[in-house]
């Protein structure tokens, strides 16, 4: 803020304070009557009267203690445009402070478990429920609390895995995110609605559910041209690129042909957010663990 | 009744039209917040339909009960007052039907538009880009009316009543036109000139002070009317009131900064606003005081005066609420409270134990002075209309209450991994018995004013019952 609006806003802020307190006196000051009356001031409106009545003591106090209170705290506190007030408190130190307080009181619990590998650490009941603990503030918004997923959101509990489901590669997942991109068409983007049409057949047939050999066949073919580089060429994925297996049974945006279709048309686009920063290294260890338990069941 | 030039009538007929619509649209607005309370209760009542989904019928709630009840209400008391206690009649009338005209068409539009979708997402001023600008035109005319017949007026002073409408009527107008700024992009879809914090800044500088200057200036107009009016006492200090409504005006229009506490508000407006906040306890009470004092020499009427009774326990609501309202907004307790339904019956103690409360009194007042004859047709019904809304109220906000206050320690009980104890669900698991007793509470305010229908439709199909367009001062 400039110290132009800086000085605006504090004039405006003290004047409405002190201009309060300015109205209490000199309306005290005039009062010609100390204790309760029946004497009007005179004006008569619709038969309506006013009576000249002190203002009570008990609130023009409460009105002078609560200007006190407001001005005093204006002086401690940053209120008063760019003053940053005796105390130096601004919220965002208050936050930081209270991040270092529960950094330094809960840091210990996760160090003791980040020395342990991931694998051991799944078998520790205590840990696994501090970590289910932190899957339920963390994860279960997508995932579930039960973490067998939703639509667009992969089931954590299967041994079916997008980017692998070994330790280290889940622990990966979760420091750095994932982004699955499933281009619209493939890698090919002239596609036609028919040959759409005929690779959602080719998809349903690893499942029997087509009923139109003829198109199977030719989706086959498209497929071996728009889809090969990622879901490989027997259609079963390859988990360094986080290309899905389609031909077992799981679908993270739907099974039906309607779903496949729109897939094939308008692509996917998954995210898994990064939790390095957000929850740090050694929590990230621990939810990994989590993680990996529930698919170990 | 003399026929002579000089003789000083009133314009009635405005007057009853808006009283009549306060009825209607309380009727209506409140119907839908019984039916979106018990959504939240039984989720399978929004059908699966767009249309009746919570996100689109709370927006037609909150504009129907304040802008289509609360407005009618003070529209209807506010142009009464003002010809009465300025003895002089309304500057137009026909200035006057195109105002009613106007709003009823804004409110039709707002029941039409919000359930279909259109919004501009801003709280308390959903409406898109064309019906603002026809709130604009009615609002001129508003003013116009009001000020116009102030400048008529025979008396050398202007009643503190006037006063607060006066301040009701401007303040409005300008936080209407600041907030509603927007780049229209079609005929239904705007985007506001503001963005980010400033954007959240301006809203809550118009959200709190629709409280501030709609739901409590203008209210505090019609209680300096009618509470001396149906007490037959005179107003306990007027020395009072010029400090109250000074202090109140001035220190209102700062306090919208506690609704964005430990947000990306810079700190020195948020510490602004819970300063003015706490000061602003004073000033409300200003006016609880004042109405509760006008009281004294006449608390005896209580015991036979139902519509009495009505204004002085909107006048405990209020300063109830007005005392609440300072605590919320100091940032440690708005901590626990902000996102909690402790907020939504923080604004349920104001909205039905203040703002409705006073205008059902209000209208009780009116209707047989609108008609030509002495009372209601039935005191008894009025006294019962008075319990169910007491009662009613009461449900609403205590089971808010509950519920606020469990889900803040709720959502920050961690446990001894520094995790949280409880997840958001489990929160809304243990809110469920709350929501079933707001909807009950909701439901028995509602049956009130039904109650209040039947009263007065009897009332005015009485033989003697005349609706009155001009009444002679």
């Amino acid at each position: 803020m400039t110290s132009f609006w800086s000085f605006w806003t504090s004039i405006i802020i003290l004047g409405t304070i002190f201009g309060s307190l300015w109205l209490l006196y000199i309306v005290r000051k005039s009062e010609p009557f100390k204790t309760e009356t029946d004497q009007s001031v005179g004006h008569e409106f619709d038969g309506i009267e006013e009576l000249d009545n002190p203002m009570p003591n008990w609130w023009v106090i409460m009105f002078v203690a609560t200007c006190i209170w407001g001005f005093g705290y204006a002086i401690l506190y940053p209120t008063l445009g760019n003053y940053e007030g005796l105390l130096g408190w601004t919220s965002t130190g208050q936050w930081e402070e209270e991040v270092a307080q529960a950094d330094e009181k809960y840091a210990p619990i996760f160090a003791k478990y980040a020395a342990t590998p991931i694998a051991a650490l799944a078998k520790d009941s205590e840990a696994m429920k501090v970590g289910q603990r932190l899957f339920a503030n963390n994860c279960a918004v997508c995932h579930g609390s039960s973490g067998r997923g939703a639509l667009g959101f992969p089931n954590l509990t299967d041994d079916d895995w997008l980017y692998g489901g070994e330790p280290e590669t889940i622990k990966q997942t979760l420091l750095l995110g994932r982004n699955g991109q499933m281009p619209a068409k493939g890698l090919k983007p002239d596609m036609t609605n028919s040959d759409v049409n005929d690779l959602t057949h080719y998809l349903l047939a690893f499942s029997n559910r087509s009923d139109d050999a003829a198109a199977v066949e030719r989706g086959g073919k498209m497929f071996q041209t728009a889809c090969v580089a990622c879901h490989g060429a027997d259609a079963k994925g390859v988990q360094a690129i986080g290309a899905p297996n389609l031909t077992d049974n799981i679908w993270l945006y739907g099974s039906s042909a309607a779903k496949i279709t729109q897939t094939l048309l308008h692509g996917r686009a998954g995210v898994m957010p990064a939790q390095e920063q957000a929850l740090g290294q050694e929590k990230v260890h621990l939810l990994a663990a989590y993680v990996y338990s529930l698919s170990q069941e | 009744m003399s026929k002579e030039i000089n003789q000083i009538t009133y314009n009635y007929k405005v007057v009853r039209q808006f009283a009549i619509m306060t009825i209607v649209w309380g009727i209506v607005g409140m119907a839908v917040g019984v039916l979106i309370a018990a959504q939240l209760v039984w989720p399978a009542l929004n059908f699966d339909t767009a249309w009746l989904s919570f996100g689109r019928l709370r927006p037609l709630h909150t504009n129907a009960v304040i802008f289509a009840f609360g407005g009618s209400a003070l529209f209807a008391t506010s142009l009464y007052v003002v010809q009465r206690t300025c003895q002089a009649r309304l500057l137009s009338d026909g200035l006057a039907s195109f105002m009613f005209w106007g709003w009823q068409l804004v409110i039709v539009l707002a029941a039409i538009t919000l359930p279909m979708g259109f919004t501009s997402s801003k709280e308390y001023a959903e409406l898109e880009w064309p019906i603002d600008i026809l709130i604009t035109i009615v609002w001129v005319a508003y003013a116009i009316l009001f000020f116009g017949t102030i400048t008529k007026r025979k008396t050398k002073h202007i009643y503190v009543a006037n006063w607060f409408f006066g301040a009701f009527i401007i303040t409005v107008a300008i936080l209407h036109v600041g907030n509603n700024l927007a780049i229209p992009v079609t005929l239904t879809k705007s985007y506001s000139i503001y963005a980010g914090t400033v954007d959240a800044m301006m809203q809550w500088w118009y959200g709190h002070n629709a409280v501030g200057f709609f739901l409590t200036a203008g209210f505090l107009g019609i209680m300096y009317y009618f509470v001396p009016k149906q007490a037959e006492r005179p107003v306990f200090s007027y020395r009072l009131s010029i400090v109250h409504f000074w202090a109140l005006i001035s220190l209102y229009v700062w306090a919208g900064a506690h609704h964005l506490h430990y947000s990306a508000l810079p700190d020195w407006a948020q510490s602004a606003g819970m300063v003015m906040s706490l000061i602003l306890l004073a000033p409300s009470w200003g006016g609880m005081i004042n109405g509760m004092m006008t009281l004294s020499g006449a608390w005896h009427k209580l015991r036979t005066d139902p519509i009495l009774r009505f204004l002085v326990v909107s006048l405990s609501f209020y300063g109830m609420s007005t005392f609440e309202g300072p605590m919320m907004s100091i940032k440690t307790v708005n901590a626990l409270s902000h996102n909690t339904d402790w907020t939504i019956g923080h604004v349920h103690s104001g909205a039905l134990g203040w703002v409705a409360m006073v205008s059902i009194g209000a209208i009780y007042h009116l209707i047989p002075r609108l008609f030509g004859i002495q009372a209601m047709y039935s005191t008894a019904m009025i006294n019962v209309h008075f319990w169910l809304a007491t009662a009613g109220t009461v449900l609403y906000i205590a089971a808010m209450w509950v519920n606020g206050i469990m889900q803040g320690l709720m959502w920050r009980a961690v446990n001894t991994d520094g995790t949280l104890t409880y997840s958001f669900v489990e929160s809304l698991e243990a809110s469920h018995m709350g929501y079933l007793v707001r909807f009950i509470g909701g439901a028995i305010f509602l049956s009130g004013m039904f109650v209040m229908a039947l009263n007065v439709w009897l009332t005015v199909k009485q033989k003697d019952a005349v609706a009155l367009d001009t009444v002679a001062a």
